[in-house]
């Protein structure tokens, strides 16, 4: 029987771990992301999970201790936020090319400088050309499940590629909310156990990993990486819909809260939506067809079936809590391109919010529908709490 | 811990003939040699250096073993992931080989930008044996100086000119810190007696825990020497106390090869390219004295830490 925890989500995430019980976990510790690696610590110390707990001297170590164990033929997971990302950025790519299926909790962080520990989506952002699938979470519930989700959709024979689990940093990974945990036997049976192809373990049928390929065969390698991306918009909602069975709980690559007749739209991603819901609500109960688009799965872009998403939409603003310093905020820059391609061309406000962790009030919704509705739409992007 | 190499000679090398390394080159050598004592099945890990790259042109490998390259900095963390993967399938009966595990990074990889990785993987304990094969510098990206680049060396980010006469630093001792990470086993040697090399190799990786075999290779085209003289230079790197060839088993250090007399400095300096400018006129004197009399105190420290004399 499933069970409610009040909890947070680095423990809903590191909760997720125990039970997956990977067979090698390296981690280094960074705030916001600390949680999860201790909470882990603490299972192996209990004996509640026998993985091979490896805490390695820093983040770079750690991606690599990742890489070359799952390259190994183990199952493997780890978290990590901010300037630990920053750091491992080197051997994100290597993980993509080499197909290695991490799962990775990564609890969003600014990057300096400034220093800052909050939130923002600037540390993930600055990864999603790695070759990684990205899976933006709401809340900690999601964390959780999206955690042993990921596991069966990296490990997909059709994907085998690594996955990034982001949340919010403090405001999910940190914040306490009620969370149900799924029993231990239905999350091991419905991930198994892995089931690696050439493994650097099987001495028998040496494999090299990791060779140096010129200018005749790099280019062929890395398409082969764009189709696994590929394969991963087809074998989703599968995966999902396999994990709705035994939980309930369906989580689609894009979530269309009220945006089926919508005139306004507001696409957003992780924990901002919530409040970005409450607002479509209440514009609702006063005749204002306005929507949410929440965008979970960035990486691949699921383009097509956003440019669906918003047929009805005849004005949008995207939330971006990233900056492109000189070009245009990620999210945005990929909304409008889908929307191009879609041959759909309705004005779209480009927004920054939440730098650093800074708030996000339903007062800043509410003003960007107000200015949707009022045409208020212009190619400059907006600052939303910005004090200047 | 005998070995015989006539023995050995008749097994295959984990690395095939055939790899596009230079000529001459010490690298493939410590490879061959280290190797061929090795008894388990073993899966090699590489830093990039002249060895990766060189042993796996795509779509080709030159090793008979499974093998993994990530990066350059990292072999250490690297070996880590491989080793902590077999360790926790073992332990869940998905594995039941034994299988060995063994790192090679250049000087560069280890003395400079790998330090931290390989300390970390050493202080953690993983079952692993590190061999760094030091020429004394970046030979892959075109003979720039490291931090075990000898005092007085030509390099290309330390040439000698009219004013700077080549590397001015001595270079660090990196096999006593790694000693001091308080591991089994650490060892010391060149390319001059394959037996020594073998020996210290097959024992590193039977001992369980992490072990470090630093051996000095040439690269014939940083050092300036003819091919064929691969294990005299050696020879003379051992000889000229330049490189003490020792081992630390669990803290107790042994002299495992002494010079039968006093050789100069000089005579490993002057057959390499490398060194010319410091034979030129006789402007270097005091340096050639500054190089010898370094020499003498390391050694002394070696000497001191074996609990050995040496009179030659």
């Amino acid at each position: 029987m499933p069970r409610r925890e009040i909890t947070s989500g680095n423990w809903a995430f590191a909760e997720a771990m125990r039970q997956i019980n990977p067979d090698v976990v390296a981690a280094y510790p960074i705030t916001p992301s600390t949680d999860i690696p201790m909470k882990f610590a603490e299972f192996v110390a209990n004996g509640k999970v026998d993985t091979n707990f490896v805490t390695v001297e820093s983040e770079h170590s750690a991606i690599t201790a990742c890489v070359t164990a799952a390259a190994a033929g183990a199952r493997v997971m780890t978290a990590s936020s901010a300037n630990g990302v920053a750091l491992m950025h080197e051997i994100f790519p290597i993980a993509g090319c080499f197909r290695t299926p991490i799962v990775f909790g990564l609890v969003n962080r600014s990057i300096g400088a400034p220093i800052n520990i909050h939130c923002d989506h600037s540390d993930s952002m600055a990864e999603r050309d790695a070759g990684w699938v990205h899976l933006y979470c709401e809340d900690a519930q999601e964390a959780y499940d999206t955690a042993i989700l990921a596991v069966r959709l990296a490990e997909h024979k059709d994907v085998l590629s690594p996955v990034f689990v982001c949340q919010d940093g403090f405001i999910t990974s940190h914040g306490f909310e009620p969370v149900e945990i799924l029993d231990d036997a239905t999350v091991k049976a419905f991930v198994g156990e892995r089931d690696a192809d050439f493994p650097l373990l099987d001495v028998d049928h040496p494999v090299t990993y990791g060779s140096f390929a010129m200018a005749e065969y790099y280019f062929e390698i890395k398409r082969q990486q764009v189709e696994a991306m590929k394969n991963v918009l087809k074998v989703y909602d599968g995966v999902a819909k396999e994990y709705e069975a035994l939980s309930g709980r369906f989580y689609p690559k894009l979530e269309r809260y009220r945006t089926e007749d919508a005139d306004f739209t507001v696409v957003v991603m992780s924990s901002a939506s919530g409040v970005v819901k409450d607002v479509v609500d209440e514009l609702r109960e006063q005749g204002i067809k306005a929507g949410c688009l929440r965008v979970r799965m960035f990486r691949p872009f699921p383009a097509e079936e956003l440019a669906t998403a918003l047929g009805s939409s005849k004005a949008i603003a995207v939330l971006d809590r990233a900056l492109s310093i000189g070009g245009t905020a990620p999210l945005a820059a990929e909304v409008k391109s889908a929307l191009y391609d879609s041959g759909k061309h309705v004005p779209v406000q480009s927004c920054v919010y939440g730098l650093g962790g800074r708030d996000f009030f339903p007062q800043y919704a509410r003003e960007l529908f107000a200015d949707l509705s009022a045409g208020k739409v212009s190619r400059e992007e907006r600052y939303l709490g910005l004090l200047e | 811990m005998a070995i015989r190499i006539k023995d050995y000679t008749q097994k295959q090398s984990p690395l095939t003939n055939g790899h596009r390394m230079c000529p001459g080159c010490g690298a493939p050598t410590a490879v061959h040699q280290g190797l061929m004592g090795v008894e388990s099945p073993i899966v090699v890990v590489n830093a990039t250096g002249c060895l990766e790259v060189s042993t796996t042109v795509y779509p080709f490998s030159s090793w008979r073993v499974p093998w993994i390259h990530t990066a350059f900095e990292n072999a250490g963390a690297g070996v880590s992931g491989v080793e902590a993967a077999y360790v926790a399938l073992k332990k869940r009966g998905r594995i039941d080989r034994e299988i060995k595990f063994v790192a090679f990074g250049g000087d560069g990889g280890t003395y400079d930008i790998g330090l931290q990785s390989l300390s970390g993987a050493l202080e953690r304990g993983h079952d692993f044996t590190y061999i760094c094969y030091n020429n004394g510098g970046y030979m892959n990206t075109g003979a720039q100086r490291s931090s075990a680049t000898p005092k007085g060396a030509n390099a290309t980010t330390s040439p000698a000119g009219s004013v700077v006469p080549g590397k001015i630093q001595k270079p660090k001792d990196l096999t006593a810190i790694v000693e001091a990470h308080r591991i089994p086993y650490v060892a010391q040697t060149t390319l001059f007696n394959a037996t020594d090399v073998a020996e210290k190799v097959k024992r590193a990786v039977e001992t369980p825990g992490p072990a470090f075999v630093n051996i000095l290779v040439p690269c014939v085209l940083f050092w300036g020497i003819d091919p064929a003289l691969q294990q005299d230079i050696c020879k003379l790197a051992a000889d000229t106390r330049f490189w003490p060839v020792y081992e630390v088993v669990d803290g107790a250090w042994k002299l495992t090869y002494k010079p039968k007399k006093r050789v100069p400095i000089e005579e490993f300096l002057k057959p390499q390219g490398r060194f010319r400018h410091l034979f030129k006129g006789d402007g270097s004197k005091a340096l050639l004295e500054e190089i010898q009399a370094d020499v003498d105190a390391d050694w002394q420290k070696v000497l001191d830490r074996c609990g050995e004399t040496w009179e030659a």
